[in-house]
């Protein structure tokens, strides 16, 4: 049996019909083809498909669609504002912390979320707010540098 | 200063944007009108008799449009190397290993599809299994393979010297054996594809893949269609690293479903059948002795090699071939000899995965240096110096080191991490070591035999001139090869950057082997570079012809004409194009000639401006038997100091640091060089201290999940000091070769040798957990 729910998907009024077991996730990517957010496990265990959801990144695999009934989503194709790059993603890409980009919109929406609550995070915050965020290619170290950046506190370390 | 304009900088990857945004599709992005799901039915059983199956149920099921087994898919044999063809599609007689596939069904939803393979009704009657790769070469074992008894999937025994003669004369040998764990590969991306074949019976098939060429060929083999009838494109794919080097049965599934239904079907496996399918890194067991000079020269190495394959052979004979064949350097060694077998278990089988082959019996052969330096007396630094080569050494069995930072990579990590002031002198808990490697810049030759080019490249202008579009097959994976194969092509052309554009990973476009053997940038790079060295020379011509000049004084920079270095006197040139570009709101100014001007007026006399290229390695190696692997036109190096923290009472490690110099030749980006060598040592990392995909006692995975295969986190990780080290090698693109996998070898060996200098322990099997550390300090007290 089928819901009917209402939520703001990146600032646009959203409404959906959805079976109660869906996920967030499937939601997004099936029904409104914002296939940014991934599915990397379905468990939980590798950030991919991380979202905002009123302010706080989530796991929206492990969110049911009818649990964002009447709330606020941001996903990855929310972020750049008309066209502008949110300065985070600028940052992603300057830095060369995106390779093979599967982890970065997850990566890139828990490092706005950890900016927003806290603008000028150290290393070790930063490291803890996407420790939930698995990624294979980078070692992190050029993501950890990025989210520096971004919050303009970069260390400016220059390597030959 | 660097003569590159566009070359050696840190420039942005071209698909940076699209992936921080979302825009970048991934396989499982992908839907097309009509569109079916598939699923596949694995074996529950690690080694069993197939008695029957019935699939009446499923396929009178609601929403099931097809259902296939073997008696639809055919029998035909198909692997990696033709010579070890030893799997059909599903399985027909028997399963070999839990997650063997047996059928397939395709419906209008996923929960559909799952549904249904539950009503498939399969009768097995289950055989004793062999889940231990030395249990599976005893007498008696189970047999997985009828072709193959004693489970011996492949043997290598090489010999280059008199080995024993060579041992006998030297002043010390050292002995080590080491065991490492069977690792997952554990890419973000789970593999996904969309089969779908057009009303003439071509099929397209967009997939999760590093290598389109070998999937189109497979696919094409196992399904019985022409070739040329099969089209694999490669949308963005979410890392690699190996296992995604082969065609699977995820691929051909949803290729006959395609085929039955009439439709698109996806398939996309979930985070368990990634471990089931695995063809990951394999479990080795190494055993080697090494004899050195009192002086510290080395002189001859024994290496035996024992490989757990899994159920099937997969990369497995290029793998055991591997294990010997990478020993063969950085060091010089008079003799050295390698007995390696690949054994057959029930289980997944085992695969390519980044450092292919060489990791485990790199992390035992820089282990026992290290113990042969501290018998002598010699710091390890010191030990290896003492025997290194350089650029044109050729190694014992044949592998020509026609460039080789080595020296300078030891060097490097030494000053970097002030080795001098450190080794010998921390207090106990804390460590330092270091480790070197090396591995090859593509393989010489490809997977099947043939005299095939390793890679063609097609570089297209745009009408106006404005635009080149480079054209490959060469499969993108997130290592960055568009961003490079765009560089070569825009320093070629003299452009910049932001005009060439890369379409890549498309069989239909050019030919190449793909992303495996750290093969791209060397070989695609010099497809890349001599297709726009030939439309460089087509545009030159035409302008020389109209010059009257000749066209060796006409360069290419920065997007401008140069006529012996200068802007010249090329008004007739501009007066054409002027002519020609009537009623245009953009006007050619500038005191020189641009590139798009000349482009534009070489299409009008020339037609469609496109410029080919090709590659392929000359005759590699020597001549005994397996020469051919190993054989590359150029080897990468690297060499690292890890400096780690133990806790002596709970024997926890924390690495705090690493330092890391990798020889690539030339960076063709620095950022992207730096990239590839922190994710090898992160995946190093993991290896060596906590990764392990365990089985239950039916050869059931324990650990399918990124929850409980724990892979480094950003937690996990120190900041690593990179050192790029540039030795310009002949035989690459500008003198570039590879990063992606030679930067893994000196990891796993570097931490265990920090552990040694932190504890005295020496640890002989990964992972070096805490547990496992602890034990073996309390094992050494007792002693």
């Amino acid at each position: 049996m089928k819901r009917i729910i209402t939520l703001t998907v990146n600032g646009e009024p959203v409404e959906g019909a959805v079976e109660p077991n869906r996920t967030l996730l499937s939601f997004l990517r099936e029904d409104l083809g914002l296939t940014g957010a991934k599915h990397g496990c379905g468990l939980g265990d590798c950030g991919a498909c991380t979202v905002i959801l009123d302010g706080k990144p989530v796991n929206s695999c492990l969110v049911l669609a009818v649990q964002a009934d009447g709330r606020e989503v941001l996903t990855i194709e929310g972020l750049a504002d008309n066209g502008k790059l949110h300065p985070i993603q600028e940052a992603f890409i300057e830095t060369g912390a995106i390779q093979c980009g599967f982890c970065s919109p997850g990566m890139i929406l828990s490092a706005k979320a950890l900016l927003d609550e806290s603008p000028k995070p150290t290393e070790t915050e930063i490291r803890t707010a996407i420790s939930g965020n698995l990624c294979r290619c980078t070692g992190y170290q050029k993501i950890v540098e990025a989210i520096l950046a971004a919050a303009g506190t970069a260390q400016g370390k220059e390597v030959s | 200063m660097s003569e590159f304009r566009v070359l050696n900088t840190r420039a942005a990857r071209l698909d940076a944007p699209a992936k921080a945004t979302g825009r970048a599709k991934y396989a499982d992005d992908l839907a097309m009108p009509g569109m079916l799901y598939g699923a596949i039915l694995q074996s529950p059983l690690a080694h069993a008799k197939i008695l029957n199956i019935d699939t009446s149920k499923a396929r009178k099921f609601p929403g099931i449009r097809a259902v296939v087994t073997a008696k639809e898919a055919g029998l035909v044999k198909y692997g990696v190397s033709p010579a070890r063809y030893d799997e059909t599609l599903y399985a027909h007689e028997k399963v070999r290993y839990v997650g063997d596939e047996i059928a397939a069904v395709a419906a209008v939803d996923p929960a559909t599809a799952q549904e249904a393979l539950d009503l498939i009704k399969v009768d097995y009657e289950e055989l004793p299994a062999v889940f231990d790769m030395f249990e599976a070469m005893k007498e008696g074992a189970p047999q997985i393979h009828d072709e193959f008894p004693g489970n011996m999937n492949a043997e290598v025994h090489q010999e280059f010297g008199d080995t024993e003669a060579a041992l006998a004369a030297c002043d010390l040998v050292v002995h080590h054996t080491f065991l490492n764990k069977r690792q997952d590969a554990a890419f973000i991306e789970p593999h996904a594809c969309v089969a779908v074949f057009d009303l003439d019976g071509k099929l397209t098939l967009h997939t999760s893949t590093q290598v389109p060429h070998y999937v189109m060929r497979t696919v094409a083999m196992v399904l019985q269609i022409p070739v040329g009838n099969v089209r694999v494109v490669k949308p963005y794919v979410g890392g690699g690293f190996g296992p995604k080097c082969e065609a699977t049965p995820l691929e051909m599934s949803a290729a006959l479903l395609a085929r039955h239904t009439g439709k698109p079907v996806k398939i996309t496996y979930s985070r368990e059948q990634v471990f089931l399918h695995s063809r990951a890194r394999h479990q080795f067991y190494a055993e080697m002795s090494l004899g050195v000079k009192q002086d510290g020269t080395m002189v001859a190495l024994k290496n035996k090699a024992i490989l757990d394959g899994g159920a099937y052979t997969s990369f497995g004979i290029a793998t055991v071939y591997y294990s010997g064949s990478l020993l063969g350097g950085p060091y010089k060694l008079k003799a050295m000899k390698y007995d390696g077998q690949r054994v057959y278990t029930n289980k997944p089988a085992c695969g390519a995965q980044r450092g292919h082959g060489g990791v485990a019996h790199r992390a035992a052969f820089e282990q026992l240096l290290d113990m042969a330096a501290e018998k002598l007396g010699f710091d390890p630094v010191e030990m290896r110096l003492r025997n290194i080569m350089t650029r044109g050494d050729m190694t014992i069995n044949e592998l020509d080191m026609s460039s080789l930072g080595m020296k300078e990579c030891v060097e490097a990590v030494r000053d970097v991490s002030s080795w001098e002031t450190k080794k010998g002198k921390l207090p106990k808990g804390k460590g330092i070591g270091m480790a070197c490697g090396f591995f090859v810049s593509g393989a010489g030759y490809p997977i099947y035999r043939s005299d095939t080019y390793h890679s063609t490249v097609v570089i297209k202008l745009s009408e106006d001139g404005g635009i080149a579009t480079v054209l490959t097959g060469s499969a993108e994976i997130g290592q960055g090869s568009d961003t490079t194969m765009a560089m070569i092509a825009a320093e070629t052309l003299g452009i910049p950057l932001e005009n060439v554009r890369v379409v890549s990973g498309d069989t239909d476009l050019a030919v190449d082997l793909g992303a495996y053997s750290s093969r791209q940038t060397l070989m695609t790079g010099h497809a890349t570079k001599e297709a726009a060295e030939q439309l460089r020379g087509q545009i030159a011509a035409v302008l020389a012809e109209t010059m009257g000049c000749d066209p060796s004084s006409i360069t290419f920079r920065d997007g401008v004409v140069l006529f012996d270095g200068g802007p010249g006197n090329f008004e007739k040139l501009r007066s054409l194009y002027i002519k020609e570009h009537r009623g245009w709101t953009d006007p050619p100014g500038g005191e020189y000639l641009t590139f798009r001007e000349a482009a534009r007026l070489a299409y009008l006399k020339l037609g469609s401006m496109v410029g080919t290229g090709k590659y392929k390695p000359p005759r590699l190696g020597g001549s005994y038997k397996g020469a051919a692997v190993g054989t590359s036109p150029a080897y990468g190096c690297s060499a690292q100091v890890v400096e780690v923290t133990v806790d002596l009472e709970t024997g926890q490690i924390t690495v705090d640091r690493m330092t890391d110099a990798h020889d690539c030749g030339l960076a063709i980006n620095k950022t992207q060089v730096e990239g590839q060598m922190h994710g090898s040592l992160s995946m190093g990392l993991g290896e060596c201290l906590f990764e392990e995909v365990k089985f239950d006692s039916r050869g059931r995975v324990l650990n399918p999940s990124l929850g409980e295969y724990r892979i480094p986190t950003a937690l996990d990780m120190p900041n690593v000091d990179t050192i790029l080290v540039e030795s310009n090698e002949p035989n690459g693109p500008y003198g570039a070769k590879e990063v992606g996998e030679g930067a893994i070898m000196p990891t796993i060996p570097a931490i265990l040798n920090a552990v040694y200098d932190a504890t005295g322990v020496r640890i002989t099997e990964l992972p070096c957990s805490s547990e496992r550390l602890y034990m073996a300090m309390k094992a050494q007290e007792k002693k």
